[in-house]
């Protein structure tokens, strides 16, 4: 393969869904980067006045004391005119109020926009997706990790070393393939409190079947070859060997199984947290989120709607950037273009 | 085919073997004593005594390991802590539910997924084709939950044509049978065309085209069922992991399945019949992964020969 050969097989992999999946995930990792920046308030902040507001609502919060030392009250308004002397507001059911100036706040009102609706405590849609940005990230990214290290590790050793070894190992991923994932991950949830940790780690535990089984065989067909063999005969230890050699070797097939894990473990996660065995209340993860919502699917749509359809972005760029790998890194599919 | 098919089923005992120490050790590494959590607050010693020489819970690992294997053998999945019945009567109450689902989901899959995926391959690179692929990879990555809730929402409630949820006659099992079904769907879409493609420029096809034969007699006759047998792959899979509850699509709209049996089971806390409906769809997983191996076997001699060298 020449110089010229490989930038233009480069430029083969910047396509349109590459170039869709990526823009979907970096979307998604500025959100989790950036989070405080971007959502307008904290994820768990409740303004009572404004639940279940329909997306791009407005409206504004007037906060007061009746007296010195009792606590801070807040009325939501309809509309309202300042004067010298104080304010005069009418509320939602067209009631109209006067409130001296020395009975206000120092920063008397605020306004609050909610670009995605607000959910039955009056929380922002748009910040609690933008937080649960973060989860997804740090869930789909660890599990995924976990699960490679465990099946990269095993499969390689199972492929490298054979024998006995191997008959083992393939017999617990077997065994492993029997149980239906989401099934054993709910079994091992419902065992231990509920939890994000949890969570990741029964991902990492139930997924690696799947890439120790591609690793052996990747291993298996690398291992024959001529320059594993010069390596041996140089006296290359078997760690050494299968770092340096076959490792690199079997990188390919791997990385696109990663990047495809990543997108079903965050799938996997909002699945967990939507049954409850996931993410607890308030933590903003998006499956906890369209559970909440799900009981206000005929007054408020959006409160489910808007994390789905976070997911889904999610998960389809995941999806369009592991299958264009695939597609790029198989030979076979190359020459067929 | 009889040393074949030996093969498969003796490749598939030590799997259930590890599936049922799997399901035992559920019950052994629960954190809590259930017994104690089935007598209440108030208990004697006696009564817990005489609970735990019932229950065997006394006894060493390996024994009741034993005895939990030997009672999974005759059928005795345990009782419920909460209805009392037996666990193996609770899922086979349920299980028929669970089998029309899937049936109705698979049947959705097929159906649009072979239509669409020979659609295609047709017409590979025209921008339908770009459209429904783009579209089936959406497919693939929305949570079935929440495409579940957004059928709700349209069929369910602004147009009101289907029952949201609820079990009952066909117009109930519709929603229920499109969500679920959705993702295989999908799936079947991709591999019907990549497949199709494959056979269409095979040599064969093109002898068939250069006899003359009508077109659509090439595709049916010819291309289509030789492209079906990986779709099969995953129709068996897909079936296997329906069979085995669906959990969330059952939960979303009130199926009253196994599915839903187990994650009543496990918000109730109810460890007999949660160790029960995981062993019970793990061993269905199994039998329908082999059922399928099986047949694929019979279908595709290539196979056959592959696992008998």
């Amino acid at each position: 393969m020449g110089k010229n050969d490989k930038v233009k097989s480069l430029k083969g992999l910047l396509s349109f869904p590459v170039i869709l999946g990526g823009g979907f995930v970096c979307l998604l990792i500025i959100s989790g980067l950036f989070a405080p920046h971007i959502s307008p308030v904290s994820p768990n902040t409740q303004i009572l006045e404004f639940r279940n507001k329909q997306p791009g609502f407005t409206g504004n919060v007037i906060y007061f004391r009746y007296r010195k030392y009792l606590p801070v009250q807040s009325v939501a308004v309809h509309s309202y005119t300042k004067t010298e002397i104080g304010v005069h507001y009418t509320d939602f059911i067209e009631r109209e109020f006067f409130l001296p100036n020395e009975k206000l706040e120092k920063e008397w009102i605020n306004s609050f926009t909610f670009f995605l609706g607000s959910d039955q405590f009056g929380r922002d849609v748009f910040s609690r997706i933008i937080y649960g940005a973060r989860i997804s990230l740090a869930v789909g990214v660890c599990a995924s990790t976990l699960s490679m290290l465990i099946g990269v590790l095993l499969g390689g050793i199972a492929g490298y070393f054979g024998r006995h070894i191997e008959t083992l190992i393939m017999r617990v991923t077997d065994i492993m393939f029997g149980f239906p994932v989401l099934l054993f991950l709910i079994a091992i949830t419902a065992i231990f409190e509920p939890s994000l940790m949890v969570v990741f780690i029964a991902i990492g535990l139930v997924t690696w079947p799947g890439i120790a089984r591609l690793v052996r065989g990747q291993v298996l067909s690398v291992k024959t070859q001529e320059y594993v063999l010069a390596a041996r005969t140089m006296g290359m230890n078997s760690g050494r060997v299968l770092w340096r050699h076959i490792f690199p070797n079997c990188l390919s097939p791997v990385i696109v199984t990663y990047t495809l894990g990543v997108g079903s473990a965050i799938l996997t996660e909002a699945s967990l947290s939507f049954l409850g065995l996931g993410a607890q209340p308030p933590t903003p993860s998006w499956g906890s989120m369209i559970s909440l919502g799900k009981d206000f699917i005929r007054t408020a749509p959006w409160i489910s709607i808007a994390p789905g359809v976070a997911i889904a972005m999610t998960v389809l760029g995941f999806n369009l950037i592991g299958d264009s790998l695939r597609d790029y890194f198989d030979p076979k599919m190359e020459s067929s273009k | 085919m009889g040393k074949f098919i030996f093969n498969r089923v003796l490749q598939a005992v030590p799997v259930i073997v590890g599936v049922l120490f799997i399901s035992f050790m559920l019950m052994v590494v629960l954190p809590g004593d259930p017994v104690l959590s089935m007598v209440g607050e108030r208990y004697d010693e006696n009564t817990v005594e005489i609970m735990r020489e019932k229950l065997n819970m006394n006894k060493p690992l390996m024994v009741r390991m034993g005895i939990f294997m030997g009672d999974v053998l005759s059928g005795d999945l345990g009782h419920s802590f909460i209805t009392g019945r037996p666990v193996i009567e609770e899922i086979l109450d349920k299980f028929p539910n669970t089998f029309i689902l899937a049936v109705g989901a698979m049947t959705v899959a097929v159906l649009i997924g072979v239509s669409l995926g020979m659609g295609t391959s047709l017409v590979p690179g025209s921008w339908i084709d770009k459209t429904i692929m783009v579209l089936s990879l959406a497919g693939i990555s929305a949570p079935v939950f929440w495409t579940g809730l957004v059928f709700v929402l349209i069929f369910g409630v602004y147009l009101g044509w289907l029952p949201p949820t609820g079990y009952g006659g066909l117009e109930f099992l519709i929603l229920p049978a499109f969500t679920l079904g959705l993702r295989s769907a999908a799936q079947i879409t991709r591999l019907t065309r990549s497949a199709m493609l494959d056979t269409l420029s095979q040599d064969y096809i093109r002898t068939a085209q250069s006899k003359q034969l009508p077109w659509w007699k090439v595709l049916v006759k010819h291309a289509l069922p030789n492209s079906l047998i990986p779709v099969l792959t995953v129709i068996g899979t897909d079936f296997g992991s329906y069979l085995s509850g669906a959990v969330l699509t059952e939960s979303i709209f009130g199926w009253p399945g196994v599915g839903r049996l187990a994650l009543e089971s496990i918000l109730k806390r109810d460890f007999p019949v949660i160790q029960g409906t995981v062993l019970f769809m793990a061993l269905m997983f199994i039998c329908v992964n082999l059922v399928v191996d099986i047949l694929y076997g019979i279908i595709d001699p290539r196979i056959r020969a592959e696992s008998s060298a």
